[in-house]
């Protein structure tokens, strides 16, 4: 077989493609092991596989009142902060690291927009731009700290998710900008919060950004090169940088990254609750990496998908909505929301075997 | 042999660096020709990794100047190090265990379309055409490497090595996991580039490789240079001599 691969191009792929098949069979993995191997390749699947098995039982248990354009839609709606925090928040999974300090980011990212445009009376585009600009250069930090001066990313933004809390109530004075205030004077900070309606179903702007985000991002990572470093960063800085990666300037990039994804959740987090409040938001931190978790990207770095993120927040979404449709208590989803990460965790372990 | 040769391609002038304490490389001069393959050798522990891992730019020398074709050069990360057209193949291999071998190959350098984004289709098919020339049993191209045998993700880091050109290459025993007919294979490659003008460091423990390889070896003992030698005027038990005793023998220390 190895004289046919020095041969023409296309007998050469066809002869490897008869060696993939024999690989199989040679290695006798049996369906288990090819699920393994699938899963490895393919780490969004198990997500996926949740997301419509989920769909499909609270669609079959409530009927139309689950399964309609309305109610489904209105899924995409509940989880568009989190998921886009979430998407923030894998970034910084795939490189080993991980970001506390991201519910923080976005509030803070909010309350600047805000105070910003109605303290000092800026045009709220400048406010807008202030407030991204503050969350990027708050991720900065946090990259900077972790690659440069490497410390753990634990500990960075256990201490970042402090000062920018503290910070936000201080700055803020723990003032809430009233809804119908932005309405009137600067309706560009609601931006997100727009609603137009497709046959039934009812999208936000916040909800398209969301999903543009994160295909955007899937692509980004999986089709250049610095998506590529980061996940080598994440499975192997030391490798990675001894094959000529710029493994700092990689982290750095990836935490303001992250920094600017969460101001922009910011924005989006004044659509939903219309008004701008300090308070708000407290749990994303937790709901994102709940999402990461249960989308299947590895806490290990280096391996994971964002689009499993977004079937990860979706599926929370799923059982949030189906749960309460149901009449259940909200425990029962806090139950079944911890037994999915701890399941998901598992699986994770279960594919890394196949590496072992 | 040394001498009216030229300029050397590398010349490592009293390179030290130290570990909290410990003399990891103590004062060590080593040069090389275009042309030649130099053998490092020593027990273990003896600084020959950390030698060249100043020269690949994994660390950075604590005194000590590099020299390349007479230049000094300042090198403080591998990125420099490939900007003079130093590849290495590490003891450790230093690959992503998530990637393919495609990717690991062209980690850092990755070949792009005109809009800026990697081709695999490419990458895979330049992978296919040097792995079949170092190692023509490979087949898995689309498995992660953590998935390889020890032997397989040697083949990939010095395919890694070899693809771009190197003008200096350092191999950091690269051989140790390889089955003999591979290793019969690499040692062709490394007389084919010998032959192509390259200079290589080549730390191996097999001092009969090494005598069958190289042009001179170096000799280190706990972080310093015992000597250099040509391997056509010593025996093999010569060479042993200097690693064990830590010093040139009689006859030939002139
Ligand atoms: N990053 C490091 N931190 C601390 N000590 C180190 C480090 N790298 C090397 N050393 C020490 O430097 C000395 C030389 O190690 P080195 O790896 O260069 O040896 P070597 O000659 O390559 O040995 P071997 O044949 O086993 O590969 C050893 O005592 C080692 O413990
Ligand atoms: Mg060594």
């Amino acid at each position: 077989m190895s004289e046919t691969t020095q041969s023409s191009d296309s007998y050469e792929s066809a002869a490897n493609r008869a060696e993939r098949v024999a690989e199989f069979e040679q290695h006798n993995r049996g369906f288990v092991g090819r699920l393994q191997h699938i899963l490895h390749l393919n780490p969004s699947f198990v997500p996926l596989i949740v997301l419509l098995g989920s769909i499909l039982m609270f669609g079959l248990l409530l009927g139309s009142k689950f399964f309609s354009p309305f109610a489904l839609t209105l899924i995409l709606q509940q989880v568009q902060i989190v998921g886009i925090v979430a998407a923030a928040q894998s970034l910084v999974i795939l490189t080993a690291g991980i970001d506390l300090s991201v519910g923080a980011i976005m509030v803070f990212s909010s309350v600047v927009m805000g105070q910003f445009t109605f303290r000092y009376g800026l045009p709220p585009t400048i406010a807008i731009a202030c407030g991204l600009a503050v969350g990027t250069a708050i991720g900065a930090l946090n990259g900077w700290l972790v690659a440069r001066v490497k410390l753990p990313p634990f500990i960075v933004t256990l201490g970042m998710w402090q000062i920018v809390l503290a910070t936000n109530f201080l700055y803020s004075a723990n003032e809430t900008i009233r809804s119908q205030d932005i309405e009137a004077q600067a309706p560009l900070l609601q931006l997100f919060g727009a609603k137009f309606d497709v046959g039934g179903a009812v999208l936000t702007v916040g909800v398209v950004f969301m999903l543009i985000l994160v295909f955007v991002l899937a692509y980004v990572l999986k089709h250049t090169a610095w998506g590529r470093h980061v996940y080598a960063v994440g499975d192997d800085p030391e490798a990675a940088e001894l094959s000529g990666v710029n493994v700092k300037r990689t982290l750095i990039q990836v935490y303001a990254l992250a920094g600017l994804i969460c101001a922009f959740a910011g924005w989006a987090l004044i659509g939903r609750i219309g008004s701008v409040s300090p308070t708000s938001g407290q749990l994303a931190n937790i709901e994102s990496i709940t999402a990461v978790v249960i989308g299947g990207i590895s806490l290990f770095g280096g391996r994971g998908s964002i689009l499993g993120t977004l079937f990860g927040a979706l599926i929370v979404g799923v059982f949030t909505l189906g749960l309460r449709l149901m009449g259940a208590d909200a425990q029962w989803t806090y139950l079944l929301i911890g037994l999915l990460i701890i399941a998901a965790v598992a699986v994770d372990q279960w594919i890394r075997k196949v590496s072992g | 042999m040394a001498e009216d040769r030229g300029t050397p391609l590398v010349e490592l002038n009293d390179i030290s660096i130290s570990f909290g304490g410990i003399k990891a490389v103590d004062h060590v001069s080593v040069d090389l020709y275009p042309g030649e393959v130099v053998g490092l050798l020593g027990h273990n522990g003896a600084g020959k990794s950390t030698l060249i891992k100043c020269l690949s730019g994994a660390y950075q020398k604590d005194s000590g100047e590099i020299r390349i074709r007479g230049q000094k050069v300042e090198i403080n990360n591998p990125r420099d190090a490939r900007a003079h057209n130093i590849e290495t193949i590490y003891q450790t291999l230093a690959l992503a265990d998530n990637l393919d071998a495609a990717s690991n190959l062209f980690l850092g350098r990755e070949i792009t379309t005109a809009t800026g984004l990697v081709d695999d289709a490419a990458m895979e098919a330049e992978t296919r055409k040097i792995m079949a020339r170092l190692n023509p049993n490979f087949r898995k191209f689309s498995s992660p490497v953590s998935a390889l045998s020890g032997g397989q993700r040697q083949s990939v880091a010095i395919a890694r090595a070899v693809y771009f050109n190197a003008k200096i290459l350092i191999m950091d025993e690269p051989t140790a996991a390889l089955g003999p007919q591979e290793t019969q294979m690499v040692a062709e490659l490394i007389q084919e580039l010998k032959r192509q003008g390259l200079g290589i460091f080549l730390i191996d423990h097999d001092v009969h490789q090494v005598k069958a390889l190289c042009d001179r070896a170096a000799v280190m003992k706990n972080g310093k240079l015992v000597g250099v030698v040509n391997v056509d005027e010593v025996s093999t038990d010569d060479i042993l001599a200097m690693i064990i005793a830590g010093k040139k023998p009689e006859h030939l220390a002139a």
